[in-house]
Parts: C-alpha cells; structure tokens; sequence
C-alpha cells in the first residue's frame, strides 16, 4: 500500500491533485461558518449549478482554459443573487433556487446540442461529480488554483473582524459605521471564486458538501467564532488529504471519496459534541 | 446643547406613511423614553436614527460633536445570534469594528475598551464563554458593553427588557440609570410605561397624535392616559 502510494506521488499529477485539493479545502471551509450562521447555505450549491451552466457554455465556445469565462459568469451571478436577498419581489431562496435549477438545465441543453464529444454522459458525469478531472490537471490550472487560494486565505485573514461583525449582527455594524454591504459583497465574490476551484476537485453537485460539512462539525465543538474557523479549516484539510489519498489507494472517485471523509468526520464530532464537558 | 434634532420626519416604508410630522431633541444627559403601541413606528424611528434607513421627508440633525456613526444601538435579538458560536469577547470587541476603517486588526486600545467595558457590565468572569449559552439578562449585558465599545456618549436600545425576568429586567433599568448618571445619553423604546415615567426624563409618544416633552408634561397631557387604557386591553 505504501510503495503504491510513493509511486503515485513519482508522478506530477498526483502532487497537483493534492496540493490543490488541499488548498481549495482550506479555502471552502473559512467561510462556511459565516454562510452556514447566514442561512446561506444554500448560495453554494445554487452557485456551484450556475458553474456548471458557465462551463458548458465555455465547453460549447471551446476555449483552452475554461476558468476565466466560469470565473466572470459565477462572480456576476453571485454579486445578483446577494442583491436579491434584500428587499425584491422573489425572496432569496426563491431566486436561488430558480437560477441554480434554470442553469442546470441550460448547461446540460448546451452540452447536448453542441457537444462534439463521443462520451457525453461521462463529461457531464464528471463535471457534476468531479471524478477524475483532478488527476488530469495542467500546471496552468494548478498554478491558477493556487494564486486564488491564496489571495482568498489573505483576504479573509485581512477581513476577518469584520466578516465577523456583519455574520454577527448587521444592523449594528451598518449602524456603527462599518460598510456591511460592501462586505457581505465581498463575502459573495470570494464564494463564487471559491466555488469556481473547488469545481475542479469534487465536481459542481458537491461543492456545498465542501463548504458546509467542516463548518458544521467545528461548530459541534467550538463554542468562540476564532475556534471554530480555525477548526473548520484544520478539519477540511485533512479530510481532503484523506479522500485524496484514500481515492487514489482505493481507486474511487476523487469528490466523492473527499465528501464522504467529511460526513466522517461530521458524525465524529456530533457524537464528541453530545458528550456533556464539566468545565 | 441638542445631541440630536429631529425636523418634521415623516417614517414609513415602500412609500407608506407610519408616523408624520416628527419633531423632537435630545439634549446631552437626557433619558428619553419612546412609548407607542406595536407598529406605530418605534423601531423605525430608530433605524432612522441610526441611518439605517432614510426618511421619507424631513431630517435628523446631529450636534454636540456627536457623528451618526458614534450612537451606540442596542437591537432586539435576532434569530441568528441565538446559535452563534462567538465568545462574549469577540462579540464586545466588534464594537470597535466602525471606528477602525481599512485597519485590519484591533489595536491595543481597543482589547483595553473593551476589557472596561466588560468590567463595568460585571462580565470579565464571563468573557472567554459563548455567548449563546448565557442566560437573556446576560446576553442583554453583552451587547449593551458592545455598544459602550462604539459610543461615549449616546446610546439607543430597542426593547432592552424584551424577554427578561422580573430580576434581570430590574437589573437591566439599574444598569441604564446608572450609564445615564455617568452623562450619557439615552433614547429606549419601551413597552413598559411604568418604567419609563420611573427612569425616564423625557417622553417621546408615537401614536395618532405624537406627544413630546418632559416627564412632567406628560403626566399631565391626556396622552400618558391613553396609552395606559390601551395597553390594560391588550
């Protein structure tokens, strides 16, 4: 099992996959504590349809590298479901819900229509579910991946007091001088792009799972918002690492493997949670 | 010297009219109670104050040295706080946030504010637990010492005793007197007239005709009666 392992890690690829597994890990997990307490949980996994709908279109257009084009369309998209959220006609979730069902249909529209490839249910299939899109990254996507994560991980350590404030209580950071709309527009631009590259590991149906699962267990555990950021990203790390290296033992898929460590990992700390603590 | 001047405002929301022809003043030092029913446009009022919303005529003047962004705002709980993983700490430093602009992390001054602060709503014993777990008078506690973190001067509290036992309640008022002996300013909306003509200086009274002026004046305009009739058949 070991030699397999280092034989695999001979090869580039497999080094790619998980330095920017890891990364993307660390990314999704900072800011699933705020949108879990938002009640937005469900921004990422409509997002994560309306990349699917942007990577079709960008399949159909055949550009080279994809990311860019599904970058804009998320971000944009991102910008006007927020916006949305406050005073309109069609509620927040109900906007949600309809762009992320309305580009899941159009996406697979395109690929069907203007799809020149021979194994169309497998492109689809991998790009819901990520499946082996991970080991065939190229060193450009790999060093894009990575440029982003880093910018997010800086941006969130430097926003990070007032991410807190705004999840907190926004009337009273508006109110005291704080510019909470810019930021919950911050808060959306750096969970489309967070999105837009953990595509690229488990594919668009689970990205939510990557966002959400270790925000929930840390927060089973943690009882000070510092704690549990900390934790959500500790846990995310080594669940992607686990998946990883689990899915490359094992031979299953990449995404999937990675969500499962995570519910794993959520039910660990359900049931460490329940038990009662004599501090 | 006016802290605050409110001219002819007219609150509402898409376009509809709550409450008309506004007018009223805080001078520094003054205890002003805002009665009225449910819906007559309390929090409203408030939110306008705060800037959290704009009028749909008229305006509020701020004076005295005081910037609309330097009124301390006690809100009524929401739903998300009630499951929020934050320590009392944090949640009493983020009433620095409004005063830092673009600066990143909290200074030295501000840990030594807040720790004041704390002190002085009898929390340094809890700072380090998590603020959902806390009962309602103390969570009341937490976030008034976070509003003593982003005013000197002037504070606004919506409802601060909504929820509270009679204890914590009487605790609460105590607390507001004692803020208001030291020179600051209060504006409370109220439900409860009782404590209002108790620790009150002033009255602000939101219904079809809107009564303003001292205590005093209050007792004797009809209106202080109106709303004690009211409230008896609610």
């Amino acid at each position: 099992m070991i030699e397999k392992l280092i034989l695999y890690f001979q090869y580039p690829f497999v080094c790619y996959a998980l330095i920017v597994g890891i990364l993307i890990a660390l990314c999704s997990s900072l800011l699933g504590v705020t949108l879990v307490l938002k009640r937005f949980s469900f921004i990422g996994d409509g997002l994560s349809h309306v990349a699917f709908g942007a990577l079709a279109i960008a399949t159909v257009m055949n550009l080279t590298n994809q990311m860019p084009l599904v970058l804009a369309i998320t971000v944009i998209c991102a910008i006007l479901l927020l916006r949305t959220g406050q005073d309109t006609k069609i509620k927040g979730d109900a906007a949600i819900a309809m762009v992320s069902v309305g580009s899941l249909a159009v996406g697979y529209l395109l690929m069907n229509i203007f799809s020149k490839s021979s194994n169309l249910s497998g492109d689809v299939c991998s790009t819901l579910f990520g499946s082996t899109s991970i080991l065939t990254l190229t060193p450009l996507t790999v060093a894009l991946c990575a440029a982003l994560s880093v910018i997010v991980v800086i941006i969130f350590v430097l926003f990070y007091h007032k991410i807190f404030a705004v999840t907190f209580d926004e009337d009273f950071a508006t109110a005291t001088g704080v510019k909470a709309n810019a930021y919950n527009l911050l808060i959306a631009v750096i969970i489309a792009v967070i999105i837009v590259l953990a595509m690229n590991l488990v594919g668009s149906l689970l990205i939510s799972a990557l966002v959400i699962f270790p925000a929930l267990s840390a927060m089973r555990l943690f009882k000070s918002f510092k704690a549990v950021t900390f934790c959500s990203a500790v846990l995310s790390v080594i669940s992607a690492f686990v998946g990883i290296v689990v899915s490359i033992i094992a031979g299953t898929p990449v995404g999937s493997t990675i969500v499962g460590v995570d519910m794993l990992a959520f039910a660990l700390c359900y049931l460490i949670g329940t038990v009662p603590r004599n501090a | 010297m006016s802290l605050l001047i409110a001219e002819d405002l007219a609150l509402g929301y898409d376009g509809r009219i709550i409450v008309d022809h506004l007018n009223f003043h805080i001078e520094s030092g003054d205890y002003l109670c805002v009665v009225g029913e449910n819906g007559s446009g309390k929090t409203t009022l408030m939110k306008t104050i705060l800037g959290l919303r704009s009028p749909l005529s008229g305006k509020i003047i701020t004076g005295g040295g005081l910037k609309q962004t330097e009124i301390g705002y006690l809100p009524q709980q929401t739903q998300i706080q009630r499951d929020f993983p934050a320590s009392v700490r944090e949640v009493v430093l983020s009433g620095c946030l409004g005063k830092m602009g673009m600066r990143p992390f909290y200074r030295r001054e501000d840990k030594k504010k807040a720790g004041e602060n704390l002190a002085k709503m009898g929390l340094t014993s809890l700072s380090k637990r998590c603020y959902r777990e806390l009962s309602g008078g103390q969570q009341q506690r937490v976030l008034l010492a976070r509003a003593l973190c982003a005013a000197q001067k002037m504070l606004l509290l919506d409802e601060p005793v909504s929820g509270l036992d009679p204890k914590a309640t009487e605790e609460m008022y105590e607390l507001i007197a004692a803020l208001n002996r030291e020179g600051i300013t209060i504006m409370m909306i109220s439900h409860d007239i009782d404590a209002a003509l108790t620790y009150g200086s002033h009255i602000l009274h939101i219904a079809d005709s809107v009564f303003f002026g001292s205590k005093e004046e209050y007792l004797h305009s009809g209106a202080a009666l109106t709303l004690r009739e009211g409230g008896a058949n609610r």
